[in-house]
C-alpha cells in the first residue's frame, strides 16, 4: 500500500475532518488534504494530484453522492478511488452510491482497523 | 299518512315533544291556536323550509357546536405557548447541547493531538501504547457527528410541529379564544392538514435498526458479484 498517496478528505463538519485527518495519521497516511463541501473538492482535485478521495454523504449544498457523480463525470478524476464515509447506512443509499461508482463505504462510527482496511483494499484495485 | 321515512318520522316525534312542551308551559293556550300559528309561519314561508331542510339546518347547528366545541379544546391546550415558548426553548437547549458537546469535542481532540506528538519522544513501547490509546480516542470522538446529526433531526421535528401548530391556530382562528375545555386529543392534531413531519428516518439510524459496516460489505460484494 502506497503510504504517499495524496488523499482529499470532504466533509462539512470541521470536527469529522479534524478525527479522520488524526486517524489517518494514526495508520502512516500523512499526505491529507481537506475541503469542507463538494465545489471546493472539486477545485482542489481539478488543480490538485490526488490519489484518493474520502467524503462524507450528508453535506450540504452539494451531497457526497452528487460530487461523486462529478468525480466519475469527469474525465481526469473518474478513475480516483472514492470512498463514501457515511452515518447512512440503508441499502437503497449503498446501491446508489455503487451505481454512481463508489469504491468503498464506510459506516460511521468507525475505527482505524477499518479505514485501513478499506483504504488497503481501494488502493490495491486503483 | 304514508311515512316519508325515518328523518320524518323523527321530527314529527320532535315535534309532539314539542308541543307537549309548550302545553304544560302554557296551559292556557290551545293546541288549536299553536296550530294555526305555526300554518300561519308556513303559509308566510311558501314552502321554503322542507322536512329535509330542517334535517340540514339541524345537522349544520351541530356541526358549529362541534366547531366551536373544538375550538375552545385547542385553546385550552394554550397551543399559542407552545409554538411560542415551549418549542422554541427546546430547540435552543438542544443547540446549546450540539454546541457544547463540540465544542467538548475539539477540546479533547486537540489535548489527544499533543500526547500523540510526544510519541516520537517515547521509547518506542511506550509509544505503541500511547498512540494506541490516542487512536481510541480520535474514534470515541466521531459520537460527535453522530450526536449531532441526531439531534438535528430531533430539532427538524420540532420547527415542523411548531409550523404546524401555527398552521391549526391560524385554521381554526383562535385569537382572542380563552380556554374552558380540557385537553384536545393528540388525533385531532394529527388529522389535520398543514406541513407535513420530516422523517426521521434520514440520518443516523437508531442502534440494531440499520445495516453494520458488514452488512454493507456484503451487499457491495453481492453488486460487485452480480456485474462481474
Amino acid at each position: 500500500m502506497d503510504k504517499t498517496t495524496n488523499i482529499l478528505i470532504v466533509d462539512d463538519y470541521k470536527t469529522m475532518l479534524r478525527i479522520i485527518r488524526n486517524l489517518l495519521r494514526q495508520i502512516d497516511f500523512h499526505n491529507v488534504d481537506e475541503a469542507t463541501d463538494g465545489a471546493e473538492a472539486l477545485i482542489k482535485l481539478r488543480t490538485g494530484n490526488y490519489g484518493l478521495i474520502i467524503s462524507d454523504w450528508n453535506m450540504q449544498p452539494m451531497t457526497g453522492l452528487q460530487l461523486l457523480q462529478e468525480v466519475r463525470a469527469d474525465a481526469r478524476l473518474k478513475h480516483i478511488p472514492f470512498i463514501m464515509v457515511t452515518a447512512e447506512s440503508k441499502a437503497e443509499n449503498v446501491v446508489a452510491a455503487k451505481q454512481a461508482g463508489v469504491s468503498n463505504y464506510i459506516v460511521k462510527p468507525f475505527n482505524a482497523e477499518t479505514l485501513r482496511e478499506k483504504i488497503e483494499k481501494v488502493l490495491a484495485h486503483a | 299518512m304514508p311515512s316519508n321515512g325515518p328523518e320524518f318520522d323523527r321530527l314529527c316525534l320532535a315535534l309532539r315533544q314539542r308541543f307537549s312542551e309548550i302545553g304544560t308551559r302554557y296551559p292556557h293556550v290551545a293546541p288549536e291556536m299553536v296550530a294555526e300559528v305555526v300554518e300561519a309561519v308556513l303559509s308566510i314561508m311558501g314552502g321554503v323550509i322542507s322536512a329535509h331542510d330542517a334535517v340540514l339546518l339541524t345537522e349544520l347547528k351541530d356541526l358549529g357546536s362541534t366547531i366551536a366545541k373544538a375550538k375552545a379544546e385547542i385553546a385550552a391546550l394554550r397551543v399559542e405557548e407552545i409554538a411560542a415558548s415551549h418549542i422554541p426553548a427546546a430547540t435552543d437547549e438542544l443547540d446549546a447541547i450540539v454546541q457544547h458537546t463540540a465544542a467538548a469535542t475539539e477540546a479533547i481532540l486537540e489535548s489527544c493531538e499533543k500526547l500523540d506528538g510526544l510519541a516520537d519522544k517515547l521509547a518506542s513501547k511506550y509509544a505503541t501504547v500511547l498512540q494506541s490509546a490516542t487512536t481510541r480516542i480520535f474514534e470515541a470522538c466521531s459520537f460527535q457527528d453522530i450526536t449531532g446529526q441526531r439531534i438535528s433531526k430531533v430539532v427538524a421535528t420540532l420547527k415542523t410541529i411548531e409550523a404546524r401548530i401555527a398552521h391549526i391556530v391560524a385554521t381554526v382562528g383562535m385569537a382572542n379564544m380563552t380556554p374552558e375545555a380540557p385537553a384536545v386529543s393528540g388525533q385531532q392534531v394529527a388529522n389535520s392538514s398543514g406541513p407535513s413531519l420530516p422523517s426521521l428516518e434520514n440520518g443516523p439510524p437508531l442502534p440494531g435498526a440499520a445495516m453494520d459496516q458488514s452488512d454493507i460489505d456484503r451487499l457491495l460484494a453481492s453488486i460487485e458479484s452480480g456485474s462481474d
